[in-house]
């Protein structure tokens, strides 16, 4: 969700392609054959198979809401990269990567890279060892009751009406790809992950992320390869990317973020170093209990450190997929008479209707329809349906959770047995789905919520970083400290962003700059309001008293005794492997420099 | 996991086997009948080493990871 949360732009446009074509009747842009059909319906009879299967395994609280956690590292570190690879996103960056270049990529390298290795190094072991179920849980621990329901609250919200947002989404793009009906998309997808999360918990949705990770490389893989041949390698379309747009920089990541309108994304390199890179990336990857709950699904201390390190590796090679298409879509792409295509943005396209215009949001899909025949398409259109879905199962998955340890635990029901708790969280399930359902129709209802949902999401990443950050790192946080620092921070978030919605041209005070563009806004406001939680908890909790060290065991740095694992060869060290993907990191940022 | 219980990488195996036996299938049946879909670089015959790919890394992991099979 990082990606929902940081892409309003791209996914906002792509649903008023999306609805712009409904209202205009556009045919779809591609076709299925018998082929496709079955490889769609097959992928839906394995994913219902999944879910009976593990039902057995679902009987328990500690079962149903952390997988009994059993996860291998492989497997928990998968999920935990899937739950992020969600279609909107892979549709919107591929849009992005055509728009802007290759500094699209900056959101899957810098974006993720350096958060979920200090997730895995650094942070793991205080989630892992206080054995929190949740991320408000832990600040359920360190900070008390207050905080954890403020987080709670935020979180089911909004995690519930990203799923409908993610439904409708998904219903709206196979109507654009594929003609499908909406209605048919929407009962179809919520009736599967009703199904399969209620019926096997996070394990279910875990082997389902898995499941989708392989769909994703399986059916997108095949354009970049079939793309880089027709191009005639990467020396090939560099040459032709220049030839094509001399006036154009899309392949550097740094040369042009010297100053604002240096780069077409109209940003600076201290907003992605800072913003980006440190605080919306670490908000995300470290405090959204969606990705985290992965994690802590893991089997031992070692695999929950180890997951996010391996995620690291798959999430710095996603560009292939993603931002490759969108650059090799600006040389192949060409109009039935010869001359070369140029997508433009949903405003264009709505104002020139009939004129066979396409939008950068379409790239994926063309370049699929380009390049597959029968069978692989299918394969693609699977790949696209699996990851909405898988995003949906998550969101449901991650919103039982917190309902039902930070939210029906705490406040209504205290003491009940184990088997009591599961059917909350089987109800949970389905509430959720039914919830998703009634927030997809209102999304499809009302122009703008969509836009507001998605800045919704991004108010609480932010200064949930700060507070965490704060709790973990700081032993003389307070129990109001964290909690008035979350409040602040979360209330000055919201004041920031309804002060450019209300006056665009508060955007200057806000980046600190007057040539600063939409995309710098996110960004800064997350600096903003990261600091004044930071601040704010700090203050406060000087005028207050800390609580004693005894009992920040397993909680704070400084104050807790992690067990001491195993000597493991270094190949199986989380050290070693965690290294390596920063000088793999740091190389590819210097290669395309 | 138990190792009587049935791996994610089985799943996995299952579902690329498939995959990879009918998209290889449509791929051959491409190449006897001289009827190439109308996409771009046909003559690569995609289908062909995709699904082939798809189909032993699907036999792999499913006879790998099948049940009952100590890991």
């Amino acid at each position: 969700m990082l990606d929902i949360a940081i892409t309003s732009t791209q996914t906002g446009s792509l649903l008023s392609l999306a609805r712009l074509s409904l209202a205009e009747g556009v045919s779809s842009l591609a076709h299925l054959a018998p082929l496709d059909i079955a490889v769609i319906a097959i992928y839906f009879a394995m994913v219902m198979w999944i879910g009976f299967y593990l039902k057995k395994r679902a009987n328990t609280s500690e079962e149903f809401f952390m997988a009994g956690r059993e996860m291998t590292a492989w497997i928990a570190g998968l999920s935990f990269v899937s739950a992020n690879l969600g279609s909107l996103e892979l549709m919107g960056w591929a849009g992005s990567a055509y728009q802007y270049g290759i500094l699209a990529a900056h959101w899957y390298w810098i974006g993720a890279v350096p958060a979920m290795l200090f997730l895995g190094i650094v942070m793991m072991p205080f989630y892992y060892v206080s054995k929190t179920h949740s991320v408000p849980g832990y600040l359920k621990m360190r900070f008390g009751q207050g905080s954890s329901t403020v987080a709670a609250f935020s979180f089911a919200f909004m995690t519930i009406l990203m799923s409908g947002v993610n439904m409708f989404s998904m219903a709206l793009v196979m109507k654009v790809v594929l003609g499908w009906d909406i209605t048919f998309s929407i009962v179809i997808s919520s009736l599967a992950v009703a199904a399969y999360v209620a019926l096997g918990g996070l394990r279910s949705a875990i082997f389902n992320e898995v499941l989708q990770f392989v769909l994703i490389w399986g059916g997108a893989l095949l354009v970049p390869i079939l793309g880089l041949i027709e191009a005639h390698g990467w020396t090939g379309l560099k040459a032709q990317i220049i030839h094509n747009f001399p006036t154009q920089d899309y392949l550097h990541m740094w040369k042009g973020l010297g100053h604002f309108n240096d780069n077409p994304m109209g940003v600076h390199w201290t907003g992605i170093v800072f913003g980006l890179g440190f605080v919306i990336s670490f908000g995300y990857w470290t405090t959204d209990f969606l990705v985290v709950q992965r994690v802590l699904a893991a089997n031992s201390l070692r695999s929950a450190r180890i997951a996010p390190v391996i995620g690291s590796f798959f999430k710095m090679a996603v560009p292939f997929i993603v931002i490759l298409p969108g650059l090799l879509a600006l040389v192949v792409l060409h109009n039935p008479d010869g001359s070369l295509m140029h997508l433009v943005g949903e405003d264009v396209v709505s104002a020139h209707p009939g004129a066979g215009l396409h939008s950068y949001n379409e790239v994926l899909p063309l370049m699929l329809v380009r390049y597959c025949s029968p069978g692989l398409l299918g394969l693609g259109i699977t790949a696209l349906i699996a990851g909405f879905m898988s995003g949906m199962a998550g969101n449901v998955s991650a919103f039982a959770a917190v309902w039902t340890y930070d939210i029906y635990q705490p406040l209504i029901n205290k003491k009940a047995p184990d088997q009591h708790y599961v059917a909350v969280g089987r109800w949970a399930t389905i509430l959720g789905v039914v919830v998703s359902i009634g927030a997809a129709y209102l999304v499809m209802n009302a122009k703008g919520i969509m836009d507001y949902v998605q800045a919704l999401f991004s108010f609480f990443i932010a200064p949930l970083l700060g507070s965490i950050l704060m709790g973990m790192f700081w032993k003389r946080g307070t129990k109001a400290g964290g909690f008035w620092g979350l409040l602040i921070g979360t209330v000055t978030s919201i004041s920031l962003w309804a002060w450019v919605k209300e006056d665009p041209s508060a955007l200057r005070y806000v980046a600190l700059s007057p040539d600063a563009k939409d995309m710098a806004e996110n960004m800064y406001r997350a600096l903003w309001c990261f600091s004044i939680t930071v601040i704010v908890t700090f203050v406060v909790s000087m005028f207050g008293k800390a609580r004693p060290v005894a009992e920040l065991n397993g909680l704070v740095y400084g104050a807790t005794k992690l067990p001491k694992e195993e000597p493991v060869p270094f190949y199986k060290n989380e050290w070693y492997w965690a290294t390596v993907a920063l000088v793999l990191f740091v190389a590819i940022n210097v290669i395309f420099w | 996991m138990e190792s009587n219980d049935i791996s994610i990488w089985f799943f996995i195996g299952v579902l690329l086997t498939i995959y990879g036996a009918m998209i290889l299938g449509y791929g051959v049946w491409e190449v006897i009948t001289g009827n190439l879909a109308n996409v771009v670089l046909a003559n690569l015959h995609a289908p062909i080493w995709w699904g082939a790919i798809m189909l032993a890394l699907g036999l792999f992991y499913g006879i790998r990871f099948r049940p009952g099979h100590e890991q």
